[in-house]
């Protein structure tokens, strides 16, 4: 496996209509998405979820292959799910043998639940895909800053947070290095019993954690020579602005979360 | 005589089919002959990493063919393991990569994963230490105790000590002052000398490659726009020049002094061959 194949959590430049949407109504628009997923009752409820999903990816240039390329860490849950929702639900039984009954609801069930935890995990996707990680820490920093009042840190947390994000693939990138420069001595990382593939990690891990120290340094020198002492009177270069798009993004959003607890509710 | 190592219209791909889809390499040609000292020039970005770890089987092609004496070095499993000791690989800043809790550990890494024995890898590990002039007591220390100049030469005798046909170095210079430089540049052509192992040295200074090696080797965008021996390559100039590359400040001299319509050959690039130049050229005006 390619290290650098990894797609989570990374960003696709673009100027789609989704890329220009200011990244506080994304979030929002987000979480008002996986509201309406979790009201979501039936075919016809799901169906509007998945078009509205197929919409932002068609908007926004990300294929589906893509999509679902990121969908690879989380087969296990989603197989560990399915089977739980088959066995565990009751109803009308149309398999049995020994003490396992998969009844017609389960199988319902199961498939319901599958399709919510992946599109849960695309409009997710999508979010980062099409925001850069920087203006989504803006972005979170914004929405939160009524928690400056109760004394929660935000800017802090936004600023780790950030730093955190943008050290991913320069994290991903120095692993990719050293583990290149260590099988090129001839180590080996994919063969051998779990003990020994954890003996393996060794001459990757010592050098990456004194590398992150090392970083960590640097970055926090650099920080203090730019005068950098908190969130306290900072500005900034780029302040977010909100537009009538934007607004309307929202309300088309919530519009959508509650036409879709109506119609669960009324078992669509 | 079979080249050692051999590519055959190799082209590289990075992340194919998404928007940062890059040819890397586009049909790259090189022999490299036993024993040969070769020079890989070229800017950040032109392909040259991307081909050096095709050599040593860490990256896969795209398309294409790596061959090692003679053989494809993807046949088998076992034979792409083996062509990674054959092959050594030092990357750029190889200090970064030092693990161990000594040095002498850190050095016998290589030799103890190709599945020596103990005494083979001991024989090795001070042979490689005697390589880049490491003395014995800095074997027993803490490679992290070391000076940045150091734990390079570690880094350098770490791949050694596997005692590869080919040691490739990717800037085994940068970073260094010039003394380091040339400790490190004498280490490397003792190991030459000693061995007769083909040295293939990756650089973007012009100086150091047309001091070092026998045989340069122009990238551009992954492709090799020029190759031949420094005399030849240099001839180029204006060319190399204008991709950005520069030549040895004796050969801008030499060009200069053309352009100012003195008779002098155009592919000098070291300091002894500008002295006997010039007193040719001045031998034959006064003739």
């Amino acid at each position: 496996m390619n290290l650098k194949d990894i797609t989570l959590g990374q960003f696709f430049p673009g100027n789609s209509f989704l890329h220009r949407l200011d990244p506080r109504m994304k979030l929002l628009g987000l979480i008002c998405y996986l509201v309406a997923l979790f009201l979501a009752q039936w075919f016809v409820t799901y169906g509007v979820m998945l078009l509205l999903l197929v919409w932002g990816c068609a908007v926004a240039h990300i294929r589906a292959k893509t999509l679902l390329g990121g969908m690879k860490p989380v087969i296990f849950l989603l197989i560990f799910t399915a089977v739980l929702n088959m066995f565990y639900t009751p109803g009308t039984p149309l398999v049995s043998f020994w003490i396992f009954t998969i009844t017609y609801e389960g199988i319902l069930h199961a498939f319901f639940m599958v399709v919510r935890i992946m599109m849960l995990i695309c409009a997710t996707f999508l979010l980062t895909y099409t925001t850069s990680p920087l203006s989504l820490t803006d972005g979170l920093e914004s929405l939160l800053s009524p928690l400056n009042r109760v004394r929660v840190p935000v800017h802090e947390l936004a600023m780790i947070m950030s730093i955190a994000l943008r050290f991913i693939p320069t994290l991903i990138e120095e692993t990719d290095k050293i583990m290149c420069a260590q099988r090129a001595r001839g180590a080996d990382f994919d063969s051998g019993g779990l003990i020994r593939k954890a003996k393996a990690l060794i001459p990757l891990l010592v050098p990456l954690f004194i590398s992150s120290f090392r970083r960590a340094d640097e970055l926090a020198t650099a920080m203090e020579c730019r005068c950098y002492h908190g969130g306290q009177g900072r500005t900034r270069m780029r302040e977010l602005r909100l537009r009538p798009s934007d607004w309307l993004f929202l309300a088309a959003m919530i519009v959508v979360a509650v036409a879709i607890g109506v119609l669960g509710q009324s078992g669509l | 005589m079979t080249p050692i190592i051999q590519t055959k219209q190799l082209t590289h791909i990075y992340s194919p089919g998404t928007p940062f889809e890059h040819a890397a390499l586009k049909g790259i040609d090189l022999t490299v002959d036993p024993g040969e000292y070769l020079a890989i020039i070229g800017r950040t970005g032109s392909g040259k990493s991307t081909l050096i770890q095709h050599l040593n089987g860490l990256l896969r092609p795209t398309s294409g063919q790596v061959l090692f004496d003679g053989e494809d070095i993807w046949s088998s499993k076992e034979r792409t393991r083996q062509v990674r000791f054959q092959v050594g690989l030092v990357f750029q800043y190889p200090e970064y990569q030092l693990f161990e809790e000594t040095v002498y550990r850190d050095i016998a890494f290589g030799p103890t994963n190709m599945g020596l024995s103990p005494d083979e890898v001991d024989h090795r590990v001070r042979q490689a230490a005697r390589f880049v002039g490491l003395e014995d007591h800095t074997l027993e220390q803490s490679p992290f105790d070391l000076s940045g100049g150091q734990k390079r030469r570690v880094a350098i005798a770490g791949v050694i000590a596997m005692e590869p046909k080919v040691l490739i170095l990717d800037e085994p210079t940068a970073g260094l002052d010039p003394a380091g430089a040339a400790q490190i540049l004498g280490n490397i052509r003792a190991y030459h000398r000693e061995k007769h192992a083909a040295i293939i040295l990756v650089s973007h200074s012009m100086s150091e490659v047309a001091r070092e090696a026998q045989r340069l080797v122009v990238f551009r965008e992954g492709t090799i726009p020029y190759s031949g021996t420094p005399q030849e390559v240099f001839s180029h100039g204006a060319e190399l020049e204008g991709m950005g590359l520069g030549v040895p400040e004796m050969t801008q001299v030499f060009a200069r002094l053309r352009a100012m319509g003195y008779s002098v050959p155009a592919s000098v690039y070291t300091v002894e061959q500008a002295r006997d130049a010039i007193l040719l050229a001045r031998k034959g005006v006064q003739g």
